[in-house]
């Protein structure tokens, strides 16, 4: 599998990195070269073999239903670009 | 099965919903943070930094999450997955501080099952469940505090919901409607969630599809953040319409996104939602599976209440009460358990059985208290008259004390000052007169004054029986037991 | 260099106890160091206020005999560590300015342990690199030279711990370790460097790259340094879902160099094409060294490891993808937005101007391989593949105890000379990845030099939750080979 110009601007896209026109095709050749690489892993037999889902067995643990946080909204705010009367402002957004 | 059907230009449509219902979990803390979930606050004060996704910071499950997510399952007779995962749903928007949402996509915690709907009008149907999943709610946005920004507050980032996904089963708006009914019964049953639609706590998207009566599927729209039962219908009989135009029209369904005005009581296109999705779905290496044994889906099974069913099937058999004034006592866990506090208190009272006194108790829930509530627009937990109080005027009518008539007055004053019955009759002297020699008396008098009509009645003219009763109750201030009454009328007119 | 800084963290440790200086010095020759390195750019922000502060609180310690045990040891912490009030950037751009409100669990670890922050230390951008070129905040340079004066690498991401600790201007440094981000800039700089098992530490607070791989570590002079700072820096931690609840060890205890019977796996998969001939030679050395030492060699299999760093590159962009979305300039960091531009041309804008090159390449792969489509093909194979690596260790810890590899193909090399290529410098880490793949403890120890007298690291590997027998392994190494070859000083 290799990637298109046009995947490389969708890829770009869905991950909302602004890719200038002119990085297009360098960009392809950097990710069909990694692709191409990472491609060998096809020639494994996983036939029967599960993901892993925790590298060290180890378990879930569930926290108490207790209010141990929040009430700190200064340093939720602290460092926004453009806090407003208490809220985080963006551009706005037409629904 | 309905058989509601869209009467197009081309023939009739039937309309095909499916319902993905977001529940709130009623927790103290979120989903996997400790910050308050509780309704309305200073914007950005619930909110932990796990909430605000800062840099480095982890989730943690809370417990109580999980335990409501099984009760709900075992309510809904689901199956129950003693193992499931946590997915990323990848996407970006404002109000979603991590850039992706932690749900359950490969691997919900509960599997599938059914509930059996009663719609108004309409057969019950049973209609499946496909999953039901936890997963985090956003944030909220707010467009119109600032003509350049929209403002964004995480009070609810975070809030645990469970996803209840319906199968696409239900063919009509009353269905539906019923099915969001139903659903937040059991919901307020089992506690796991309050219900309340009007504070978001419960919100449907409505998938709505049309189609030739049983023919193949069509594309589907959904319709988001639907938040009354009103507007679910309302969402359905417009989405069906307007697709039946479109098809008819020769135009093609989209599969889109769209948000109900409530205005307008229309349907529109999301715009912000239009871009092609692909939320690269991936397990969170944040968490580990979530795991849980049977003795654990036992002791969640162990605390859930009797649920609406059950509750309505052993009314009927073991109460005798009728179906539909079961299904009414039962509807909601605040009524029926008004009415199990007075059929107790009733029973024990008259020292009968509950079965005994338990259509007496529910008539008077249903056409008396019902009718004296709506009056009043209060609901039965602002009910002016208690458990004991109804089981107490249940009681006077029961031993005689009360006639039918009398009672209705007593209650009427009950509604107003909030006194006992008892005390009521007492002070008032309602009390009805059985005592056969007052009340022969005051008949011997009506006979008398009315000498030519008792002569016209033993030449025949049966139908004057009624004013002599009529007469005796009056002379007796209404408060002569009416049974007793009739008894004397009839020895002293046939003498 | 003064000698109070060329001492060992446990040589500064038992001084201060001894009272032979006080914290005060130690930790005002350390911050005379630092400024005099500052042609290494190895530090993102120094602190040498909060180092001080932590130095008086220690001297009174010290003087009540309520010593803790980092009580006045300055260290550096890698900027990857969001630390309380000083700015933390994980080397990034998009993070320029952003002040924690909070401290992560492995430095709070520290301090609350006595130790003092002498700065935040330079790093690949958010973690990515293995030659700490890809910093917002430019290259850190090696205190080691080539041997016609070249400037070079200090490896990465931790190049800045690296050089910090091979100049001698901390006692020590945290590290860590995605794909050996510990391991590989040790060994390119003659010190110590120890990834522990994964969970150990919490991640709590620290930046993510990829979640399910990232580790923090210790990155010391010697063995035992970095066993004293492990001890620290790791627990259990309730608010990281996957830290380990499990009684934590005296690692410095388990130093006792006695090896006698121990079986150390040769694993035969590990001789690839291109490695340099002197490498494989200290391998062999290195295996000798432990023989000597009373162990077993024994030859083990690890039949996937060619796999292992495909399925890395595969699996740690993924994360990382998902990881670093939060950077979108809604609530902290970066912000720009084009005139007249709506939410996605700012997060867009904000995006591409926050993230270096390699970061944005790494985000790129992980998204496609997430995307419709290409999930089974790419991430859920490299899952599979990566439990047929940690089977490969299971069945190879059957047979010996520690396993024994070199940590990088090469020493260190010239900055520049792999910035074109990524596969060319994503094969550094190609001894580290395997271990990290399956969570394991593994180490790099300063073994011998190359013909420039350039490091050179063995890699030791142990098995899940054994870092006692790991340390004990890598000490009676390190006591073996003898390496005390130090960077002349230059800067
Ligand atoms: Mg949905
Ligand atoms: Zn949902």
């Amino acid at each position: 599998m290799s990637v298109d110009a046009d995947t490389v601007r969708k890829i770009a896209h869905l991950a909302r990195i602004k890719l200038p026109e002119e990085r297009v095709e360098p960009m392809k050749s950097e990710l069909n070269n990694i692709l191409g690489w990472v491609e060998q892993l096809g020639e494994v037999d996983t036939s029967g073999v599960e993901p892993t889902t925790a590298v060290i067995a180890n378990s879930l643990r569930w926290r108490e239903d207790e209010i141990t946080d929040g009430d700190v909204q200064e340093k939720v705010l602290a460092n926004a670009p453009k806090p407003m009367h208490g809220f985080f402002a963006v551009p706005k957004v037409i629904e | 099965m309905t058989d509601y059907r869209i009467q197009g230009e081309t023939g009739e449509w039937e309309v095909v919903i499916g319902l993905e219902v977001h529940a709130q979990v009623t927790t103290n803390a979120k989903l996997f943070s400790g910050a308050a979930t509780a309704f309305g606050s200073e914007p950005n004060s619930q909110v932990s930094l796990v909430d605000a996704a800062m840099p480095g910071m982890l989730p943690v499950i809370n417990g109580e999450a999980v335990r409501q997510a099984v009760r709900t399952g075992v309510a809904l007779n689901c199956e129950i997955h003693k193992w499931s995962r946590f997915d990323r749903k990848n996407y970006f928007y404002a109000d979603l501080p991590q850039g992706y949402q932690i749900s359950q996509f490969a691997h919900p915690i509960v599997g599938e099952g059914e509930i059996i709907v009663d719609p108004v009008d309409a057969d019950p149907a049973t209609i499946g469940i496909e999953r039901i999943h936890l997963e985090q709610d956003a944030g909220k946005s707010i467009h119109d505090q600032s003509p350049e920004f929209s403002l964004v507050d995480l009070n609810r980032s975070g809030v645990a919901l469970m996803e209840i996904v319906s199968k696409p089963d239900m063919r009509s708006p009353a269905e539906a409607g019923a099915y969001v009914r139903k659903l937040r019964s059991i919901l307020r049953y089992v506690g796991s969630c309050d219900g309340n639609m009007d504070q978001g706590s419960m919100r449907a998207d409505v998938n709505v599809s049309v189609r030739r009566p049983g023919g193949e599927l069509g594309t589907r729209t959904e319709c988001k953040n639907v938040n009354s039962v009103r507007f679910v219908e309302a969402v359905i009989e417009y989405e069906a319409q307007r697709q039946v135009e479109v098809l008819e029209a020769g135009g093609e369904i989209k599969q889109e996104t769209r948000q109900f005005d409530p205005a307008q009581m229309i349907t529109r296109p999301l715009r912000s939602k239009e871009e092609a999705h692909d939320y690269r779905y991936f397990p969170d290496p944040d968490l580990l599976p979530l795991i849980f044994d049977d003795a654990y889906i036992e002791a969640c099974r162990a605390t859930l209440p009797e649920l609406p069913d059950t509750k309505r099937t052993r009314y009927v058999e073991q109460l005798e009460i009728s179906p539909y004034n079961a299904a009414v006592l039962t509807a909601e866990q605040e009524t029926a358990a008004y009415f199990e506090l007075l059929l107790n208190e009733t029973a024990l009272k008259q020292r009968k059985e509950a079965r005994a006194v338990g259509k007496a108790a529910a008539n008077w829930v249903i056409s008396d208290l019902f009718g004296a509530l709506n009056g009043l627009g209060k609901s039965i937990t602002e009910s002016p008259i208690s458990p004991s109080q109804g089981a107490e005027l249940l009681a006077l009518v029961a031993d005689g004390t009360l006639s039918g008539r009398l009672a209705k007055d007593v209650f009427a004053i009950m509604l107003e000052t909030g006194d006992d019955p008892a005390k009521i009759v007492e002070e008032r002297g309602m009390k009805q007169v059985s005592d056969t020699g007052a009340i022969e008396a005051e008949i011997a008098k009506v006979l008398e004054a009315n000498a030519d009509k008792v002569a016209q009645y033993r030449g025949g003219k049966d139908k004057l029986f009624g004013f002599f009763v009529g007469q005796t109750m009056k002379a007796t201030k209404g408060q002569a037991n009416p049974q007793v009454v009739n008894e004397l009328l009839r020895k002293a007119l046939g003498g | 260099m003064s000698d109070l800084t060329n001492l060992t963290l446990a040589a500064m440790r038992d001084g201060l106890r001894e009272k032979s200086f006080s914290a005060k010095e130690l930790t005002q020759a350390h911050i005379a160091a630092v400024e005099g390195a500052r042609e290494l750019n190895a530090f993102t922000v120094e602190t040498p206020e909060l180092a001080l502060a932590a130095a008086e609180t220690a001297d009174r310690a010290l003087a009540d005999g309520a010593a803790k045990p980092l009580s006045g040891i300055p260290l550096g912490i890698k900027d990857l560590f969001c630390t309380e009030g000083v700015e933390s950037t994980a080397g990034s751009n998009i993070l320029r300015g952003f002040t924690p409100q909070y401290e992560s669990t492995v430095s709070a670890n520290l301090l609350a342990d006595g130790a003092g922050m002498l700065g935040k230390l330079n790093m690949d951008e958010f973690a990515m690199g293995s030659s700490n070129e890809t910093s917002a905040w430019g290259n850190v340079i090696n205190p080691w030279r080539g041997a016609k004066g070249e400037t070079l690498v200090p490896g990465g991401s931790s190049g800045g711990s690296s050089a910090a600790v091979a100049a001698r201007i901390v006692a020590a440094a945290t590290g860590t370790d995605t794909g050996g981000s510990i391991r590989q800039p040790a060994a390119f700089t003659g010190i110590t460097g120890f990834k522990p098992t994964y969970g150990r530490c919490s991640r709590w607070g620290t930046v993510a790259f990829a979640s399910s791989l990232d580790q923090a570590g210790p990155m010391a002079r010697d063995v035992r340094d970095c066993a004293i700072m492990l001890r620290s820096m790791a627990g259990f931690d309730p608010k990281d879902s996957t830290s380990l609840d499990l009684p934590l060890p005296d690692f410095e205890a388990a130093l006792t160099g006695d090896i006698k019977g121990r079986r150390i796996g040769i694993p035969k998969e590990y001789t690839i094409d291109g490695i340099p001939a002197e490498i494989e030679a200290l391998w062999s050395k290195g295996a000798d060294m432990l023989r000597d030492a009373g162990a077993e060699i024994v030859e083990i299999s690890l039949p996937h490891t060619k796999y292992a760093l495909p399925t890395y590159y595969i699996i740690a962009p993924a994360e990382a993808s998902s990881n670093l979305a939060r950077y979108d300039g809604v609530r902290y960091g970066l912000r720009e937005t084009p005139d007249g531009g709506n939410l996605i041309d700012m997060y867009e804008a904000t995006r591409s101007a926050g993230f270096g090159d390699e970061v944005k390449r790494r985000i790129m792969i992980g998204t496609y391989v997430l995307s419709a489509g290409y999930y089974d093909a790419y991430y859920l194979q490299a899952q599979k593949v990566r439990t047929l690596i940690k089977q490969d260790f299971d069945r190879a810890f059957e047979q010996c105890d520690v396993i024994l590899t070199p940590t990088a193909p090469s020493a260190a090399f010239a900055a520049g000379s792999k910035s074109d290529d990524p596969i060319a410098m994503y094969l550094n880490d190609v001894f580290c990845v395997p271990a990290s793949l399956a969570g394991l403890p593994a180490m790099s120890v300063p073994a011998g030099a190359d013909k420039d007298g350039l490091p050179l690291g063995l890699h030791l590997i142990g098995n899940a939750l054994e870092e006692e027998g790991l340390f004990n392994a890598g000490y009676a190494l390190e006591r073996a080979a003898g390496f005390s070859a130090q960077p002349e000083k230059w800067w």
